[in-house]
């Protein structure tokens, strides 16, 4: 049995989470759907919380609607004008974007329902059966070599992100 | 023995090839023509020594105790397509590839030096020459090859080579389609001789010569007696090969291109059409002899296509007014002559028979003869055309005082031809008879019949040439003989046509190594000498001063006259065949099918192709939101289909 | 009544869905980006969720969700940095305009 307080905690998130999802691509001011989409990364982090994985959480709040949406934001003032709407979507284009969208969600809830890939184990046997994950873990996980370990992808990464700066200055830089 | 002089008596003609073919242009007519003669000259010089090497310096490798021998000088893998198909290329000696190497540079280089004076003024002088290098090129690799394949590839050289001396003139449409009636004709009949080679290998395994004729009976029994068509494969093959030679040694029905081949340059004529590649055909059978002899039914083949081809040619002979087409003829029937001598003669001793191989000895001794003289005669008629302008003898009679070399050296070869003692035809042609006698008397009757002709028509030619009437226009243009450069080889080969009957042949050639002496059958050669000397004592009467008796001849029987100058319609008739029955009938209903249904196949595919294109074109539209539509139904199909499946 | 992975998945599909229909109907490159984001979330989420119940003892899911966010992110800076480029030289961010490199 999960605590109440942790089913009300889920309900509110959820909702909160499709909603402002839904929000994100249906607005018709972009800062708004920027905004929305901020929610939604911070339901998600909620539920990394949630789910046990603190760590993570903290950097989805920092990284993602921190770094990101200030990102997001930035460019969206630089681009856009005060309270510029976006175009009325065209019928055929909207219909489109309903089906596909229907069609994909129909097929995965079909999927997620149908297949045996559910083990029926609860949020609170799952957390209760492994130990907490602490930033040792994933301090040794980041720096090691062994098995399970990640040196070699963190070194690469690493190398993504300078190439993503000196890019990101490149294409930025006035002629 | 070294093998350098081999290797540059096939490398100076082929250089010289190269040389002047692609820097002929550059250089001027007097630095080619001599550059020319000069390396057929060296190469003639390299043939005689290594000739003479072989025939006389008693070297174990060429001769043991009496007996010649044949020796690859050497003999490297070329071409090893698989296992068991390699061709080899190499260099033979034995006794008919010397006599060869020699025949054919000494008339090529009599001809690089006669053409000198004779091409002159012709456009085009260094590329004559060229062509001229790589002609005896080939024929020298032809006739030293080691095994029949190379034979077959120098063979089609020669074709080649030919069919761009013959087309020399390349403006004139006549000698154009002259010479792609001689490349098509003798090509057609390189087919036999190809699939010939290739059955007859697929059962013997090896192309090489002294591996077949060494063993012919083990030839016979690797056939394992198959059949076709109720000849055995042996057969079959002997007789596909002998069609090769057929084809280029003009025998009937396949000697159509030989005529006309006489569009090409005089001496091109005496040098291809009349001494070497002409006889390349009986120089096969030669080579080829102990595996023919073993079948019987494609030596009976070649005895008959020989004396049917060697009667037509000289009756047609007979007929013709233009001076090269009767020397072409003659040539068709003196090769024919070759032919039956060679198909009368055997391996093995016959009952009754003398010496059973002498039609072989006599065939080669013909060929080395009339080599020499038709040489010289096709030569006398080029100072002739060079002298008259005019192929026809219409334009010439009474030349004898305007040209008297030319005169003196035709007649040698007229006398030489007709086999009138002492000149070389009556030697070589009286050995010929006597096998052909000895063997049966059907043969010889016959062949002394062709001999008389043949002695009527080159001295019928001979008369209507030089004596006949005077023509009323040398008082316009007074005829002189040639210049020294064309005189010289006229004497040369007139001085070889009264000796080289006193060369003993038989101790140099026979098909066996084993020599033969030869001596004169008195019964044969009387009676072969008194029929040439009857028909020229007919000739006289009829054609040595200007009388009507001709054409009371001819209108006594003008058909038989008409059909003997049309060479009895045998162009007509594959002109009909040709156009009628397979352009008209099988060539146009293939045309068809091609247009209506290959073409339209391929139309219809890229139609298709067009059209699909076209309508899909709309979807590479760069719009990436399109693309994510397209990815995601993909991705939501695929996704269904693993379900479906799953479940 | 158990919080099961079901609960979990749920709204991530929908967010993933909700993200594929923005991707298809927007015009503005910013709020395709945002769309791109959605989605990339979502299937962020679904690692965790699958780490957390499948297998709670080993933790390979949230490391690679560490990582995606770090691509992520260095993704939508540099798209960002194209955006504004392209907003410079063209004056607009519709992605029906900018196909001049076409031509």
């Amino acid at each position: 049995m999960e605590s109440v307080g942790n089913i009300i905690l889920y309900f509110i998130v959820a909702i909160a989470m499709v909603a402002s999802a839904f929000m994100a691509v249906t607005s018709t001011k972009i800062l708004r759907a920027a905004t929305y989409l901020l929610f939604a990364l911070i339901s998600t982090a909620v539920f990394y919380f949630q789910l046990g994985y603190q760590f993570l959480g903290a950097v989805q709040i920092a990284v993602y609607a921190g770094g990101i949406m200030v990102l997001f934001v930035f460019s969206i003032l630089l681009t856009h004008k005060p309270n510029e709407k976006a175009a009325p979507l065209s019928q055929h284009r909207r219909r489109t974007g309903i089906l596909c969208s229907v069609l994909g969600a129909v097929l995965l809830l079909f999927a997620l329902f149908e297949m045996p890939l559910i083990n029926g184990i609860s949020l609170s046997e799952a957390i209760g059966g492994s130990a907490m994950i602490t930033m040792t873990d994933i301090g040794h996980a980041f720096t090691g070599t062994e098995r399970y370990q990640y040196l070699l992808p963190f070194e690469a990464v690493s190398v993504l992100l300078l190439a993503c700066i000196i890019g990101g200055v490149t294409i930025a830089r006035k002629e | 023995m070294d093998i350098t002089l081999p290797i540059l008596i096939l490398a100076l003609p082929i250089a010289m090839f190269l040389i002047l073919g692609i820097g002929g242009v550059k250089m001027s007519r007097k630095v080619a023509g001599v550059l020319g003669i000069l390396g057929m000259g060296t190469t003639a010089t390299l043939a005689y020594i290594v000739a003479f090497t072989y025939f006389f310096s008693g070297n174990p490798d060429f001769i043991i105790d009496g007996v010649r021998l044949q020796y690859q000088v050497f003999d490297v893998t070329w071409l090893a397509f698989t296992q068991k198909l390699i061709v080899n290329i190499g260099f033979l000696l034995d006794p008919i590839s010397a006599m060869m190497l020699v025949v054919i540079t000494t008339i090529s280089f009599l001809v690089h030096l006669y053409s000198w004076g004779y091409m002159e003024h012709e456009p085009g002088f260094q590329r004559y020459y060229a062509f001229l290098s790589l002609f005896s090129f080939s024929m020298l690799g032809l006739v030293v090859a080691t095994n029949i394949f190379q034979m077959y590839i120098f063979w089609e050289l020669v074709g080649v080579s030919s069919y761009l001396l013959i087309g020399f003139f390349y403006k004139l449409p006549s000698a154009v389609s002259a010479s792609k009636k001689a490349f098509i004709v003798t090509r057609f009949a390189d087919l036999g001789f190809l699939i010939g080679i290739l059955i007859l290998s697929y059962y013997t395994d090896t192309f090489n010569f002294i591996n077949l004729t060494s063993n012919p009976e083990a030839v016979l029994t690797s056939t394992g007696g198959a059949t076709f068509m109720g000849a055995s494969v042996l057969t079959w093959a002997m007789v596909l090969i002998f069609t090769g030679g057929m084809g280029k040694s003009a025998m009937m029905p396949l000697h159509i291109w030989l005529p006309d081949a006489m569009e090409g340059p005089t001496p091109v004529s005496a040098l291809i059409h009349a001494a070497t590649m002409v006889v390349a055909g009986v120089y096969l059978v030669a080579r080829m002899f102990p595996v023919y002899c073993v079948v019987d039914a494609a030596m009976t083949f070649i005895c008959v296509v020989g004396a049917i081809t060697a009667f037509y040619a000289a009756v047609v002979a007979c007929a013709q007014i233009d001076i090269k087409r009767v020397l072409a003829f003659s040539t068709i029937s003196q090769i024919a002559f070759m032919m039956v001598s060679l198909g009368v003669a055997y391996d093995r001793p016959i009952e009754g028979v003398h010496y059973a191989g002498l039609g072989y000895m006599a065939g080669m001794f013909h060929l080395f003869t009339h080599a020499m003289f038709k040489a010289l005669l096709f030569l006398g008629a080029g100072a002739l055309i060079h002298a008259v302008h005019s192929n026809n003898y219409t334009a010439m009679g009474g030349l004898r005082k305007y040209m008297p070399i030319t005169h003196w050296t035709f007649l040698i070869g007229c006398l030489a031809i007709a086999g009138i003692w002492p000149f070389s035809g009556f030697f070589s042609k009286d050995e010929m008879l006597a096998a052909m006698f000895a063997r049966h008397w059907f043969w010889g009757a016959w062949m002394t019949m062709v001999a008389g002709l043949t002695a009527f028509y080159m001295f019928r030619l001979y008369y209507l040439i030089f004596w006949w009437e005077e023509n009323p226009h040398y008082k316009e243009h007074k005829p002189h003989d040639a210049p020294w450069q064309m005189s010289l080889p006229l004497i040369f080969l007139a001085l070889v046509s009264c000796v080289a009957g006193f060369i003993p042949f038989g101790e140099l050639v026979t098909w066996d190594g084993v020599p033969y002496h030869i001596h004169i059958e008195l019964p044969v050669a009387a009676t072969s000498l008194s029929v040439a000397v009857i028909a020229i004592l007919l000739a006289t009467k009829m054609y040595r001063v200007k009388n009507d008796l001709p054409t009371k001849v001819k209108n006594f029987w003008p058909t038989l006259w008409e059909a003997a100058h049309r060479r009895f319609y045998w162009d007509e008739i594959y002109q009909f065949v040709v156009h009628k029955i397979i352009f008209g009938i099988i060539c146009r209903s293939i045309a068809w099918f091609d247009r209506h249904v290959i073409d339209a196949t391929m139309d219809g595919m890229a139609k298709v192709t067009n059209v699909a294109s076209n309508s899909i074109k709309g979807m590479q539209s760069g719009n990436v939101q399109a693309y994510v539509i397209w990815f995601f139904l993909g991705a939501v199909a695929l996704a269904g289909i693993t379900w479906l499946c799953l479940v | 009544m158990d919080l099961s992975i079901l609960w979990y998945l749920v709204p991530s599909v929908i967010m993933f869905v909700c993200g594929v229909y923005g991707f298809i109907t927007r015009k503005n490159m910013v709020a395709i980006l945002i769309s791109l984001e959605l989605m990339l979330n979502s299937a962020d989420l679904n690692f965790v969720i699958f780490n957390r119940f499948l297998f709670p003892g080993s933790m390979e899911g949230m490391v690679f969700t560490l990582f995606a966010i770090a691509i992520a992110a260095a993704e939508t800076a540099l798209a960002i940095a194209i955006i504004i480029n392209i907003y410079r030289s063209i004056g607009s961010t519709e992605v029906t305009e900018t196909n001049k490199l076409k031509h």
